[in-house]
């Protein structure tokens, strides 16, 4: 009893834990390893997909309210049970394999994009050391990872045979690729602070306090860099405003357009699991993670905390996508090349200078911090006037326009 | 002598690595080559997980499967006439290849007969991404400035190439 105790209270104790018991049983240590880790690698593949069937009704209930609608009400309690429904019904629909389509690929890329993110949840710590696999090279995994989401949808739209689906495919790398360069450097900024590419070690990294009260979240520390961040996560996400890549009211959907039941379902769970690891990447690496008050104590309070700030910024992808109209692609690649890239190029300059300046770590921080927003105030200035003139451009052209009608 | 966990995954990792290398070279459509090229790929990757490579094994899905087996890919499919036809799967050049073929395998025999193979396992230094670190910039700083300038050259060469005039 004591002893079970003890293991709610430190979560990361479970393992080690689990792994003595199958020792005591009598299986050798090899195969208590390999045991352990099968449960786990289930447990983890459980977690993650069952978590879509509860973020596919929440993003249908927040993008409902936040557009005065009421949203799915009928099926149980609030509609919890809509999710469900709709999992029966894709799952008797008809499986369509178009003629002419390459079958094994056809069949390969939903499961190729399901299986990328399920490998990523792998390095998120969701409470102190409670981590599926402490790589040390975490955030490089993350990174070789998301890039295979492209290949997912490039081989998807190839196979169908279909050549709406194929320019769909092409939209996907297009913009996957260039969205995740500005991603990559805010991610380098990060590991130059913290030292460490170990998702759990930058989690406790964040530990530290600043004058004896600012928590060390990167957030704070480079508020910049959480920005780009956000936006780079948004179109790595797929999400509106860059969910141009499934535009149904303008394009045919995208590389997904000759899937059907099951298969098309299976890209809306990468779709939605996506969001929910971003946002918990996000939560991890600049929100703290795990930290927060008496987590010292009681690790499990981790979790809690986790679950929080995964939640908010979850949340904040959602109101993003309920309230903004979507891109143009051409505007879509100009906001990342020439906005995002050296934008985030100054957020690695400036965590590498400051960082070595020989000031005490107080000053450091603030001097970070401060340059960051001023970095931020200075590109959304520049924006706003190169906005501002091109509309001031159209404005003289309609004056010109109607005036030689007139 | 009995087979432990270990072994069991090695074998089946060998297994799917040099499968997938066969059929990258047995497949008549290129695409699907491309395809079986990405899972020889994985197999080396899970092959330096194996070894606790850490590292290596990431670096090599970022740069082999991310990167270039999407390049081929994109290659593949902008060159018609391969995607939609059924190749040759030999061509005048299969004789001079049978030479080559068989000259590297002499000198990869050679190679596996004279290396004195270690058949005690050595713990893994723990934090190696630091030690690989500190190597770029200390020891090998000279041909990490050389190759970080040859991808500059060839950025700025694509972005020539592909601009509007």
């Amino acid at each position: 009893m004591q002893q079970l105790l003890e293991l709610i209270k430190d979560p990361s104790q479970i393992g080690p834990w689990f792994h003595d018991l199958l020792m005591s049983l009598g299986l050798s240590v090899e195969l208590a390893s390999v045991v352990g880790d099968v449960l786990g690698v289930l447990l983890l593949l459980i977690m993650v997909l069952t978590s879509a069937i509860f973020l596919i009704w929440l993003e249908r209930k927040v993008a409902a309210r936040l557009q005065d609608r009421v949203g799915p009400n009928r099926a149980g309690p609030y509609g919890l049970l809509q999710t469900m429904a709709d999992i029966v019904k894709l799952l008797t629909k008809e499986d369509i394999t178009p003629v002419g389509a390459d079958r094994v690929s056809f069949n390969l890329a939903p499961a190729l994009s399901v299986m990328q993110i399920i490998m990523v949840a792998a390095i998120i710590p969701i409470g102190a050391g409670v981590v599926a696999v402490n790589l040390n090279v975490g955030l490089l995994y993350f990174v070789a990872f998301s890039g295979l989401a492209a290949m997912g949808a490039l081989m998807a739209g190839w196979s169908s045979n279909n050549k709406y689906a194929l320019l769909g495919g092409f939209r996907v790398v297009a913009q996957l690729l260039s969205y995740e360069v500005p991603l990559i450097f805010t991610l380098l900024a990060v590991v130059l602070l913290a030292g460490t590419m170990n998702t759990n070690d930058l989690a406790a990294a964040q530990g530290v306090r600043y004058f004896g009260f600012i928590p060390g979240w990167y957030a704070l520390l480079m508020p910049f860099a959480f920005v780009i961040f956000f936006v780079a996560a948004l179109a790595e996400g797929e999400r509106a405003p860059f969910d141009l890549l499934e535009a149904e009211s303008e394009i045919v959907a995208g590389f997904n357009i000759e899937y059907s039941g099951m298969k098309f379902a299976w890209f809306f769970l990468q779709f939605f699991v996506n969001s929910l690891i971003l946002s918990a990447l996000a939560a991890t690496i600049f929100l703290g993670g795990w930290q927060g008050p008496f987590v010292d104590q009681v690790p499990v309070l981790g979790i809690v905390y986790f679950g929080i700030k995964t939640t908010l910024v979850l949340f904040a992808l959602m109101w993003v996508r309920a309230t903004y109209p979507r891109l143009r692609i051409d505007q879509m690649m100009t906001f990342c090349w020439k906005v995002l890239v050296p934008a985030s190029l100054v957020v690695v300059l400036l965590a590498a200078v400051i960082w070595k300046l020989p000031v005490s770590a107080n000053i450091r921080a603030l001097l970070l911090s401060g340059s960051n927003i001023v970095a931020l105030v200075v590109t959304l200035g520049i924006i706003g006037s190169r906005l501002r003139k091109r509309v001031d451009r159209r404005q003289d052209a309609l004056n010109a326009a109607s005036a030689a009608s007139a | 002598m009995a087979i432990t966990p270990q072994q069991v995954v090695f074998i089946l990792i060998s297994v799917l690595t040099l499968g997938c290398g066969l059929m990258v070279v047995l497949s008549r459509n290129l695409f699907h080559s491309a395809l079986w090229l990405v899972g020889s790929f994985f197999g080396v990757a899970a092959l330096y997980g194996l070894l606790e490579a850490e590292f290596l094994a990431v670096a090599q899905i970022l740069i082999y499967i991310g990167a270039i087996a999407t390049l081929i890919v994109f290659a593949t499919m902008l060159t018609r006439g391969m995607m939609l036809g059924r190749m040759k799967m030999s061509n005048f050049q299969s004789g001079v290849s049978a030479v080559v073929a068989v000259l590297l395998l002499g000198l990869l025999v050679m190679v596996l007969l004279q290396v004195n193979w270690p058949t005690e396992a050595v713990p893994v230094p723990g934090d190696t991404i630091a030690m690989i670190g500190n190597a770029f910039v200390s020891a090998y700083v000279i041909p990490f400035e050389v190759v970080s300038l040859l991808l500059l050259v060839a950025l700025v060469g694509a972005i020539m190439i592909a601009r509007e005039r």
